[in-house]
């Protein structure tokens, strides 16, 4: 259960003001939807979540401390693209978290600590329905199940938050919904705070709790580098998504339309 | 219609067919070459024909030395092969090694990317006599130079490589509570080896240069050593299948690192083509 504040935030590239005056308080497990136009700042915000990027101005605040300079282990993410490794078959990706956390210096596992870690990876890919796949390198998967991979690699280090890049942009209508409808349980289970950056109004209706919408408030064309964009429209949906229950029915009835 | 040429593509055996036909042609023009100069003058030695050749080959790869009791071909080959694999190890283990520290660590590409850079442009044959002066005319000289003249490349290679692992990737990494020594044993040296494998075909060619070159100057034995020996008697007949062996260990051994790489890396053909 993680907080998350962002204080006047700002971002410039140069002259290029990117975004401006961002206040947020988020509470703890929400599952915040970022919209917003293309190039609206929207995966900036993001990145800087994961400390991939500085902000220009103002601070970050999680549960109250500044956030690392650094990404950690407490903040998960799924690209699009690129988030698992191609090097590592399936069990290895969801692997490679717990031997990280566990040896410091060979990186490796051996025996019993081997067993368990091998263990929890396998209930957790089970979980995301992998169990089939352990073996395959990720090339060999589809978008659906790399994504799904991807999930379960950042959800192995029990991460207090999760930022998700357009996780599911690029799949199928059909596929996108059946892993809404993981993400969902998963929110659920895990109790962690959301972030997720999308395109897609109905996505971030359908998982958000809240909706943050980001967009320029000046748009002459003089004035396009000068004037960052702003939250424009901040929604919280209703009624609120926290009963595991009726979040199964209404994924399952519109996961059906979509279809 | 008819198919464009860009779609249309030989059968299977047509495509043999068409692969061995330049070699076949070749051996056409050098036999009636040979044949026409040999008729006009016995004694020619520039094209000679493919029975002295053989005669050459029997005497230089199955006759012992009456003296020394040595096949002159094996021990040529062996002293080459034996200055060309040291070479190539040590290139490949100083050129992974620095390029993918350099390409990984901002610090250390801001000290050592224009060194490397500046040492890159260096011609390696222009630093040969100062390798002679240095390291003396032994083995060590010119293996130096193989190195010198390849691992400027492979770092080159091995940086830029390792610039292009995606950013979203060394940040998951991060997110998995990775430390750069993690990073580096765990994501960055996993993918770099195959494409160290593909820095180091490439770098074939220029390695075999700088090995002949540094025989045919200073050496008594080796491939290099031997042709340019022969240069001196208008040996055609030796120095064309001393040729021939070269192009094959040549293509040989990049054959074998093609293997190794498809073996040993797997996942790595299927995520460059996706």
């Amino acid at each position: 259960m993680t907080a998350v504040t962002l204080r006047n935030i700002w971002k410039e590239y140069g002259d290029n003001v990117v975004l401006e005056r961002i206040d947020l308080d988020v509470e703890p497990h929400s599952f915040v939807a970022l919209v917003g136009p293309s190039g609206c700042g929207k995966s900036t915000l993001l990145r800087m979540l994961m400390s991939a990027e500085v902000p220009t101005r103002g601070e970050i605040l999680i549960e109250g401390e500044p956030l690392p300079a650094d990404p950690t282990a407490e903040r998960g993410v799924v690209f699009q693209r690129y988030s698992v490794f191609p090097h590592l078959t399936v069990e290895e990706n969801v692997l490679l978290g717990l031997e990280l956390q566990t040896s410091r210096l060979s990186c490796k596992l051996f025996g019993g600590a081997k067993r368990t870690a091998m263990d929890q990876a396998r209930s957790m890919l089970e979980e995301v329905g992998l169990g089939h796949a352990l073996k395959q390198y990720p090339s060999a998967l589809s978008g659906g199940m790399q994504q799904r991979l991807a999930i379960a690699q950042a959800l192995i280090m029990r991460p207090k938050v999760l930022l998700l890049d357009e996780p599911f942009g690029a799949l199928d209508p059909g596929i996108r919904a059946e892993i809404h409808v993981l993400m969902r349980r998963l929110w659920q289970e895990t109790k962690m705070t959301v972030f997720m950056v999308t395109h897609d109004l109905s996505e971030a209706f359908h998982l958000g709790t809240r909706v943050i919408a980001l967009e320029k408030d000046r748009t002459r064309p003089e004035e396009l580098e000068r004037y960052g964009a702003v939250i424009k429209h901040d929604l919280d949906v209703w009624p609120p998504k926290l009963s595991d229950l009726e979040a199964h029915e209404t994924v399952d009835s519109e996961a059906t339309d979509d279809i | 219609m008819r198919q464009r040429l860009i779609n249309r593509r030989p059968e299977r055996r047509v495509g043999v067919f068409l692969a061995a036909l330049p070699f076949v042609l070749l051996l056409i023009a050098y036999s009636l070459g040979s044949d026409a100069r040999l008729a006009e003058n016995p004694s020619d030695k520039l094209l000679p024909s493919f029975s002295s050749i053989g005669d050459a080959i029997e005497r230089m790869a199955f006759t012992e030395n009456k003296r020394t009791g040595e096949i002159l071909l094996w021990v040529d080959t062996s002293a080459s092969l034996i200055r060309f694999v040291s070479g190539l190890l040590i290139a490949t283990l100083v050129g992974g090694f620095f390029g993918i520290i350099t390409g990984l660590l901002p610090y250390m590409r801001a000290s050592l990317g224009t060194f490397f850079s500046v040492l890159s442009v260096i011609p390696p044959l222009a630093i040969l006599p100062i390798l002679f002066i240095v390291l003396g005319l032994g083995e060590t000289s010119k293996i130096a130079l193989i190195v010198l003249g390849i691992a400027p490349f492979i770092i080159r290679d091995m940086i830029l490589r390792v610039e292009e692992i995606p950013s979203e990737l060394m940040v998951k990494a991060q997110t998995l509570g990775a430390s750069t020594w993690q990073i580096a044993w765990r994501v960055v040296v996993p993918q770099m080896l195959p494409r160290l494998i593909d820095a180091l075909r490439l770098s074939l060619g220029a390695a075999w240069l700088f090995l002949i070159a540094a025989e045919a100057i200073a050496s008594q034995s080796g491939l290099g050593y031997r042709i340019f020996l022969m240069r001196r008697y208008l040996s055609m007949d030796v120095i064309l299948p001393y040729v021939a062996w070269i192009t094959f260990l040549a293509f040989f051994i990049d054959w074998c690192l093609l293997k190794l790489q498809q073996k040993a890396f797997p996942w790595f053909a299927a995520s460059r083509s996706g």
